[in-house]
């Protein structure tokens, strides 16, 4: 508490200006430039690193050493990965496998061309 | 813009309530100014940052809920009973359901369970309060203001109805227009900050603040319940953050994740919610094995049965509790392989299950049983529990879902697994640490009725619900006057009743206590069974915990601690004690954040705006406030301590 009031934390100050000034380019390249999409797809992955290095270095405990009991930042952050990998396989898996559009005969596919053009005609 | 716009209106049962709430609110400005108890409700529960305070709004308002919920209830179980009767419209009812199921799991279950262990998990580790006390406050106004915004849905602006799970597409924009929907991605948005701060508070006050001496295999099994809950709040919760945030943006801002149109993936939405949902199940009953197993351990007069495996088998369902959620959407349409590989993981997950239950049976072996309230409800959870259980493998063999799926049967599985599972465990640790938080004990007679009534109306309502289920009856259907449905339905009902009926004599018993029980005169209020140090503390609890913290290398200490006549108050040993400071600072941010949430959910941006300012200011604030807290001079704990101890 006491050093909190010795000095202003400039590390804290520019990772705070820096995440905020990428988090509007990449608002503006999504909103308001005339970028290619794929374009902007990369830049926004690209800018989305960059925040997540930011984060990690300069506010969150990566640079920090282990402590007392050998925890190193580390092991929380391994559950992290393991927990965005069970999302982001889990969702690819559960929304994306097996949906067998191919499959049959394309009879499912059939079907619902069908239904496409039923819904088409009571619109007009 | 005119007050009757937002307003809703045409319904009797409405102005009914809309009285009702006026009524009650004038009492309460009444009583309150009448009596010249404002400043004291300021200054002892609106600014308090101790957690046994806050765990007591907690639970107050969990019961509120729990009221307000099983009113929902009943209004459902006399439409089912009477179709005729022309009681409920479908756009009501839907309204009821989903408002039923929404506050019963977020405001009403999770809410009674923080509360507990906020109240208890310090008292059980030897520590002084939560880690970051006012972060907990800060928690508890999230929770709260959530809650108030959720609930005024039904009379300002119209309830959510798409039923607690908000499925897209039928919860988005183009099907659902106007606030109801907002009202739950708003109200749950806000209480969600409270619930995942308080799992990071709960995690690390664990993990640093125990007892010199006291290792994790030496925590009691509820303090351990909650370490492992807090690791899934953590890892749960910012799931359910993402999917609510996405459908706000979705159905505020225009956006289409979850859209029929413009590529949208609506069943992504299913898909996110049960990345989180299913977790949650766990998050409420895991809790609840907790509390069955300190009042079993303390009734049996034992050492809990196979203390490690508990602990392990607890860590095991944590794990695979992440690893199942598709089985709650079989029949959306993945391939075969998906179910089976969900079915095998959703059928393990008994196994661990079903070591506790037989642990608990092994505690309970040959030993002499003492049948208190808490214990009752502890016992009955153990074999209704298992037909909650056994019905879930079921509904797990993805072929057979096809048939169960969304019908009574699930209805049934689930209310078996959340009552008296869930639901017993809050009534039996209510009742069992009850003289720990207000100085007397509940009513034993009265505490019985209360039981024996809830746990037969419960089983005479949701027993009939498997048979209807497999009779074909779905599940959030309104119109039920099928006649082979029938007979089953007005049961079902009756039990419901029943259970009310045990909730009121429950309350009234609160009444009779708080007038007739008598004052606790030691800590150890269970005719000396206590096992682990909150019983060690006196009642009642000074706001500092422990005068000294005792040296902890064992389970159950208290037990070795009255053998050697040792107490948490060693005289030579008090030293001035560090505490934090009472601040108004958690409630206002949070009233701010609370407007922010009401003007985004009728898409009023410059109230959104104002209020979001108006929190950003109050962390601000919060981020240059060096308030170190104060501390209790020696002299003062001395007294304290004698007067209570009787020295
Ligand atoms: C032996 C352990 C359990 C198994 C195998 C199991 C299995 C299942 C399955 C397969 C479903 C989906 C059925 C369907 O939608 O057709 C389900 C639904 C549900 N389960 Fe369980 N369950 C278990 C324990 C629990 C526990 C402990 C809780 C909570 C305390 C719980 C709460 C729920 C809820 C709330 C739903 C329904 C959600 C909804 O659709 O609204 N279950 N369970
Ligand atoms: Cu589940």
């Amino acid at each position: 508490m006491a050093n909190s009031k010795k000095r202003v934390p400039m590390n804290h100050v520019i990772g705070f200006v820096l995440s905020l000034v990428m988090t509007l380019v990449a608002a503006w390249a999504a909103i308001g430039s005339d970028l290619p999409v794929t374009w902007i797809i990369i830049g926004i992955m690209i800018l989305a690193l960059l925040q997540a290095g930011v984060q990690l270095f300069m506010f969150m405990h990566v640079t920090e050493a282990e402590s007392g009991n050998g925890h190193v930042p580390w092991n929380m952050m391994f559950h992290g990965f393991a927990l965005a990998g069970i999302i982001v396989a889990g969702s690819l898996f559960t929304m994306s496998f097996g949906f067998d559009h191919d499959h049959g005969g394309g009879g499912g596919d059939h079907q619902q061309h069908e239904e496409q053009e039923q819904q088409d005609h009571s619109g007009h | 813009m005119h007050i009757t716009d937002i307003l809703v209106t045409g319904e009797p049962i409405i102005y009914g309530a809309m009285v009702s709430m006026a009524l009650v609110g004038i009492a309460l400005f009444f009583l309150l100014t009448y009596f010249k108890k404002w400043g004291w409700l300021w200054r002892e529960w609106l600014t308090t940052v101790d957690h046994k305070k806050i765990g007591v709004m907690y639970i107050l308002s969990a019961l509120l809920m729990l009221f307000r919920g099983g009113v929902d209830a009943m209004m459902m179980r006399v439409q089912l009973a009477f179709p005729d009767l022309g009681f409920l419209n479908s756009q009501h009812y839907n309204e009821i359901f989903t408002t039923h199921g929404t506050i019963m799991i977020i405001f009403m279950a999770m809410p009674f369970l923080i509360g507990l262990m906020n109240i208890i998990v310090p008292l059980q580790i030897g520590a002084r309060d939560f880690a970051f006390p006012y972060l907990n406050a800060l928690s508890f106004w999230s929770f709260f203001f959530g809650m108030a915004l959720f609930n005024i849905s039904f009379v300002i602006g119209g309830s959510p109805d798409a039923g607690w799970t908000s499925y897209t597409p039928l919860s988005g924009a183009a099907m659902s227009p106007g606030p109801g929907q907002n009202f739950y991605l708003m109200g749950l948005q806000l209480s969600g900050i409270g619930t995942l701060a308080t799992g990071i508070n709960l995690m690390v006050t664990i993990l640093k603040m125990r007892a010199p001496g006291m290792k994790l295999f030496h925590m009691p099994i509820f303090t351990w319940s909650t370490l492992v809950t807090c690791f899934i709040i953590v890892f749960a919760f910012p799931i359910l953050t993402v999917a609510l945030a996405l459908l706000t943006i979705d159905r505020i801002f225009g956006s289409q994740f979850f859209t029929l149109t413009g590529e949208g993936l609506p069943m992504m939405w299913a898909n996110l919610f049960w990345m989180w949902g299913h977790p949650e199940v766990y998050i409420v009953i895991l809790p609840a094995f907790g509390i069955f197993s300190e009042v079993i351990a303390t009734f049996a007069k034992k050492r809990l049965f196979g203390y490690n495996v508990m602990v392990w088998s607890m860590i095991v369902i944590a794990l695979l509790s992440f690893l199942v959620w598709v089985h709650h959407f079989f029949t959306m349409g993945a391939g075969a392989f998906v179910n089976s590989v969900f079915s095998i993981s959703t059928m393990l997950i008994a196994v661990p299950t079903g070591v506790k239950i037989f642990n608990w049976l092994a505690t309970l072996y040959k030993s002499k049983i003492e049948f208190t309230v808490p214990m009752l409800w502890s016992l009955a959870f153990i074999p209704s529990f298992i037909l909650g259980g056994v019905t879930g493998v079921m509904l797990g063999m993805a072929a057979a879902d096809y048939q169960f799926h969304n019908s009574y049967f699930l209805i049934a599985h689930f209310h078996y697994v959340l009552i008296a599972g869930t639901v017993f465990a809050c009534f039996a640790g209510l009742v069992f640490w009850y003289p720990k938080m207000f100085g007397h004990k509940m009513n034993e007679r009265l505490g019985k009725w209360a039981f024996w009534l809830f746990f037969f109306g419960f089983h005479v309502c949701f027993f009939p619900q498997y048979f209807l289920g497999l009779d074909g009856m779905p599940r959030r259907l309104f119109i039920t006057n099928v006649v082979e449905w029938l007979p089953l339905n007005v049961i079902s009902t009756v039990g419901a009743f029943g259970m009310g009926l045990g909730f009121i004599v429950f309350v009234y018993n609160v009444y009779y206590s708080f007038r007739y029980s008598e004052r606790e005169t030691t800590g150890d209020s269970w005719n000396g069974n206590g096992r682990t140090l909150e019983w060690a503390t006196t009642t009642p609890v000074p706001y500092y915990n422990f005068a000294t913290v005792p040296y902890v290398d064992e389970i159950d200490p208290y037990v070795r601690m009255k053998e050697e006549g040792k107490t948490t108050f060693e005289e030579s040993k008090v030293k001035p004690i560090h505490m934090p400071s009472y601040t108004g600072q958690p409630f206002i941010m949070m009233a701010f954040l609370g407007l922010a949430s009401f003007g985004l959910v009728f898409e009023w941006m410059y109230v959104a705006v104002f209020g979001l300012l108006g929190g950003v200011v109050m962390m601000i604030r919060r981020s240059f406030d060096y308030d170190d807290g104060y501390y209790v001079p020696v002299e003062e704990i001395k007294r304290t301590e004698k007067k209570a101890r009787g020295l």
